[in-house]
């Protein structure tokens, strides 16, 4: 607390001399973060989370040619509802976690679409696909820290994420929505 | 020998065959999909055995309010008294498990996370939050309500038994669609 303080103040101090023309936004919170889905099953809105993921944030609104995200989610953190489902969403099937750990979205490019609210464009691995996705994303300000929120949907059989039987998309639907919530602290950044 | 026998309206025997036969469907189906590791047909199998049960409860609720405002008609007046107060708590708790085993069912649904959607269409409000513990506690509470069921159905069999085959009267045309009666 005392050191956030501290931050802010010196990044008032820094605005207010004019050393400072803007504040990058790229210290991750992963403690405030967090990375969930939902999706339909048997017509039934379910819903879950992933309790590990890793992401990196450079984010500037005056400079947005220079704006960088990268997310690294851990799938076998996966919480899906209950232990049987985490089990055999982790497995072969599904993620297969075992040989694909991770998910990863890098971004490509970030466009201002007014007011607070941006287009993060970017690619997608899942389970060694890779294909373009494109989020729509809200940035508000608090103090020295930004939180970004997206919502995006990506069909599942894409990255072949639930073969076999599980393919059928009378049972678990084939479109998953991925909400994300990222708190970012500022560093002061200079001329 | 023969007392005069009277038969249940059209509607109480309706709605009494019509619990019958999605009992007789909703029991088993609970005790095999139990058991089956996770697939699809696990998860289907799981919303049929909802949907059936959340329908028994919507017609076991018109069966009460229907019996309350028609009595059923009284049994004939030479049935023992000892039958006539074993049938009255008989159907008193199957009654009562009528509607208790099928709303405990949808109660641990919510409390496992899974809300009941009837049909797919008809969400059903979830009136315990997600809760581990109490899933497993009503997970507990709807088994034992079900062998109770089981026990109390075996009974309500054995006596339509003993009634056609050993005192040979006509307790069931009660209840029979069409009878003699």
């Amino acid at each position: 607390m005392k050191l956030n303080i501290i931050n802010m103040l010196c990044i008032l101090i820094a605005l207010s001399s004019g050393q400072i023309s803007a504040l990058e936004f790229k210290q991750v919170q992963a403690g405030e973060s967090a990375v969930s889905f939902g999706y339909q099953q048997m017509g039934v809105a379910m819903e879950g989370k992933f309790n590990k993921f890793a992401a990196q944030v450079t984010f500037d609104p005056a400079k947005l040619v220079n704006a960088q995200a990268r997310i690294d989610i851990d799938l076998a953190s996966i919480d899906a509802g209950s232990a049987e489902a985490n089990d055999e969403v982790a497995g072969k099937l599904w993620f297969n976690a075992k040989n694909y750990p991770t998910a990863s979205f890098v971004s490509s490019s970030v466009k201002a679409l007014g007011g607070n609210r941006y287009e993060v464009s970017g690619k997608l691995s899942i389970k060694g696909t890779t294909r373009d996705v494109i989020a729509p994303v809200t940035f508000q300000l608090a103090g020295n820290r930004g939180v970004f929120d997206g919502t995006f949907a990506i069909k599942r059989l894409d990255y072949k994420i639930g073969e076999g039987a599980w393919a059928d998309l009378g049972t678990v639907a084939n479109e998953i929505q991925i909400k994300f919530h990222v708190v970012v602290n500022a560093v002061p950044t200079k001329k | 020998m023969n007392a005069l026998v009277l038969r249940y309206n059209n509607i109480a025997i309706t709605l009494h065959w019509l619990m019958a036969m999605l009992i007789f469907v909703a029991f088993p189906l609970g005790v095999y999909m139990h058991e089956l590791p996770l697939s699809p047909t696990k998860l289907q199998l799981y919303s049929y055995h909802k949907w059936l049960g959340i329908t028994v409860l919507m017609l076991a609720m018109l069966r009460v309010f229907w019996r309350a405002k028609n009595p059923p008609p009284p049994l004939p007046y030479d049935t023992p008294n000892w039958e006539k107060a074993v049938s009255h708590v008989t159907h008193l708790a199957l009654y009562f498990l009528l509607l208790a085993v099928p709303l405990s069912g949808w109660l641990m649904s919510s409390a496992k996370g899974f809300q009941t959607v009837w049909f797919g269409v008809l969400p059903l409000p979830d009136l315990v939050g997600k809760d581990k513990d109490l899933g497993h506690l009503l997970g507990l509470v709807h088994q034992g309500l079900n062998l109770v069921l089981l026990g109390l159905v075996a009974m309500h069999i054995a006596a339509v038994i003993k009634h056609k085959f050993i005192d040979h009267d006509q307790i069931l045309e009660r209840m029979l669609p069409k009878g003699k009666i």
